[in-house]
């Protein structure tokens, strides 16, 4: 084990799939000359040519596409969009393409693209970079979504992703590439679908994703110094297709549920969650779930107005809180 | 063109316009549902430049109007029609539908609904081939009304910035759905619009398929020599409505009847007949056979296939037991 940046893991994770088969290729906005607006393949370009890592125009839709069609041919395309903020351009070519073309040709074609993107609330970057889109990915049949938590997850979990046959769209977070973890020397392929437990417990389950996994973790703390309650944190880094079985087990060992989202709350992971602890161990439950989310309003810029419209390791104890009557 | 391959192409169109006729009454039949798009009248397009193509080669990629190309490209119109019946034995297994036709083992690569959306994926085919340094190329066909999509500018692009091997061909039908196009385009001629991007064009005649073949051998050469992208404009016209619910009530009847005079299968067969190639009795003779071949051997096997079992409803959403799902094979 060593300990690495969340990009430097990302990095590598490229790094050695590119090595690994020719068909490989990285291609978006300043990925090339420029290594990445994340660093995210800094030294690639020279390393691999501008044939496989390719700076692409500042065309969404139409790069994404063209990633696509090459998949078809066994290309194996990493696409990175800049900003999640900007995927709704390319979200044409990901639903209507890479996500359908399997079904539509009755399994004759598959588009196993990799784009990746980070999302997320950043320091007051205003409302249209600001979004954060995982949920409306993983609404969409035919598509993969995971979100690292960690640059262990981050390294895994995209070389999975490059050798899936699935499109895999993976939800990275602009906060987050400079965190620091152990990542495996050896190599290692995450898995694409599960969770994992973050931190056992046995009173009540926080579910978090990505950057949400860790206003869990500091609310456990929180809650276990100051209330004697033991949270179990669990990590859902797969988001398409939801972990049920993993949602169910958890809530049957704490009877109690609160999720965590960094999104608005309609149409999200909370709503989904709930809805699969309803449907799976509806009877297991000592207290209605909460969950805890953005406002409902696009991000505004102002500091305090941004704050305050962003969930917190606070918010998450004051549900416990709420939930408990403490 | 070999007068043997003269008469091969004829009997080819016909049995393309034969084939969409014969679906028109599927559908009021009620045996073909959901969207339908036709190609009577521009057979030529789709067979001139196919027949310019390498067809143990080349890729092809369209819009929803794609059983006539899928057929030229090698699909069995057999199953072509099973798939319009919704079967489990069409191309697509019942799963895709008249828009969505796909032979992959042909090199069909598919229909596809969005408007546009073939742009980026055709220059994505051929940005694969450029990499295994292939000799193939990629043919996208797509309407003129597709080239007000903004993929159309990104993929020509990126086309001719990284010098791709794709053969972008307009079949300019001079209308998108209801809309003539001098109402929604503000430069008509379609080949012009893309010496913006510094791709070779040309337009031709879309009703004379030798016309269109010889248009489009000098377009593939260009592409296939590694040259990058060309694009051809071909002046056609859809006889029926845009899909078949369309009573084509914004067009004029002179304008219609302008067209139907310029048949592309009818001046093909003349000029067979004329320069001695062909009787009037062989090309009737030739029509019989199709019309029986239609009936006794596609819609048969249309209407004796099986449904898709319900069962299966959820397959091909994701990879069947694709190991990297649970994090590979060495773990
Ligand atoms: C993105 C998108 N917008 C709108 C439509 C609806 N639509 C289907 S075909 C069509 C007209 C396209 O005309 P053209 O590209 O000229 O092709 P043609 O049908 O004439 O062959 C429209 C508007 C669509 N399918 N996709
Ligand atoms: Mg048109």
């Amino acid at each position: 084990m060593t300990e690495i940046m969340f990009w430097e893991a990302v990095l590598r994770a490229h790094d050695e799939e590119l090595a690994n088969d020719p068909m490989v290729l990285v291609m978006g906005e300043d990925v090339g000359v420029v290594g990445g607006t994340y660093k995210a393949t800094l030294g690639l370009y020279d390393k691999y040519g501008e044939q496989r890592v390719i700076d692409t125009p500042i065309s969404e839709n139409g790069f994404t596409g063209l990633g696509i069609g090459a998949s078809f041919l066994g290309v194996r395309p990493i696409i990175e969009i800049m900003s999640v903020n900007f995927a709704w351009l390319a979200m044409d070519q990901m639903f209507n393409t890479a996500a359908k073309v399997r079904y539509m040709s009755g399994g004759q074609l598959e588009a196993p693209v990799v784009v990746r993107s980070p999302g997320g609330t950043a320091h007051q970057l205003g409302s249209q970079h600001s979004a954060r889109m995982e949920k409306v990915f993983m609404g969409i049949a035919g598509l993969r979504v995971v979100t690292p938590s960690s640059p262990r997850q981050a390294y895994g979990l995209l070389k999975s992703a490059v050798r899936c046959n699935d499109p895999v769209f993976i939800n990275e977070h602009e906060l987050m590439y400079n965190m620091k973890g152990e990542v495996p020397d050896e190599e290692y392929f995450h898995p694409l679908e599960g969770s994992e437990i973050a931190r056992p417990g046995r009173d009540v389950t926080l579910f978090g994703y990505n950057i949400s996994v860790h206003w869990c973790l500091q609310a456990a703390e929180l809650l276990s110094k100051h209330h004697g309650i033991e949270a179990e944190v669990v990590d859902l880094y797969a988001l398409s297709p939801l972990d049920r079985a993993g949602i169910r087990d958890s809530v049957t060992r704490t009877h109690r549920a609160v999720i965590v989202e960094e999104a608005e709350p309609m149409v999200g992971v909370g709503a989904e969650v709930m809805a699969i602890i309803n449907e799976e161990c509806f009877f297991e439950l000592d207290a209605a779930p909460l969950r805890v989310s953005a406002l409902n309003v696009p991000i505004p810029y102002n500091h305090a107005l941004e704050k305050t419209a962003l969930p917190d390791a606070n918010d998450v104890v004051e549900a416990v809180r709420t939930m408990f009557g403490v | 063109m070999k007068v043997a391959d003269k008469k091969r192409l004829l009997r080819e169109m016909l049995f393309a316009r034969r084939f969409e006729e014969r679906c028109y009454e599927a559908y009021v039949e009620r045996n073909i549902g959901g969207f339908l798009h036709l190609y009577p009248g521009e057979e030529a397009c789709a067979h001139g430049v196919l027949e310019a193509a390498d067809a143990d080669k080349d890729y092809v990629i369209t819009s929803y109007r794609d059983h006539v190309h899928a057929i030229k490209w090698g699909a069995d119109p057999r199953k072509v029609m099973a798939e319009l019946y919704a079967k489990e034995t069409g191309v697509s297994k019942g799963r895709g539908g008249s828009m969505h036709i796909f032979d992959v083992k042909n090199r069909f690569m598919g229909g596809y609904a969005l408007v546009g959306g073939p742009f980026p994926l055709a220059a994505g085919i051929a940005k694969a081939i450029q990499m295994k340094k292939g000799e193939e190329i990629c043919i996208c066909f797509l309407g003129d009304a597709a080239n007000n999509q903004g993929t159309f500018h990104e993929s020509l692009n990126m086309a001719k910035l990284w010098n791709l091997p794709v053969f972008y061909v307009c079949e300019n039908n001079l209308y998108g759905i209801g809309t003539r196009i001098d109402r929604s385009t503000a430069v008509v001629e379609q080949y012009k619009r893309v010496s913006a991007y510094n791709i070779p064009s040309a337009q031709e005649d879309g009703q004379d398929v030798e016309k269109v073949y010889k248009a489009a051998g000098k377009a593939i050469k260009h592409v296939r020599s590694g040259k990058g992208p060309y694009f051809l404009e071909l002046m056609t016209y859809r006889y029926r409505g845009h899909s078949m619910s369309d009573s084509n009530a914004y067009r004029a009847r002179a304008e219609e009847r302008m067209w139907s005079k310029r048949d592309p299968i009818i001046m093909f067969r003349d000029r067979l007949i004329e320069d001695g190639h062909l009787t009037k009795e062989e090309y009737t003779d030739m029509d019989t056979d199709i019309l029986d071949e239609i009936e006794n051997e596609v819609i048969a096997f249309a209407n004796d296939s099986p449904e898709p079992p319900v069962s299966e409803v959820e397959r091909y959403v994701l990879a069947e037991n694709d190991p990297w799902v649970r994090g590979g094979v060495h773990k």
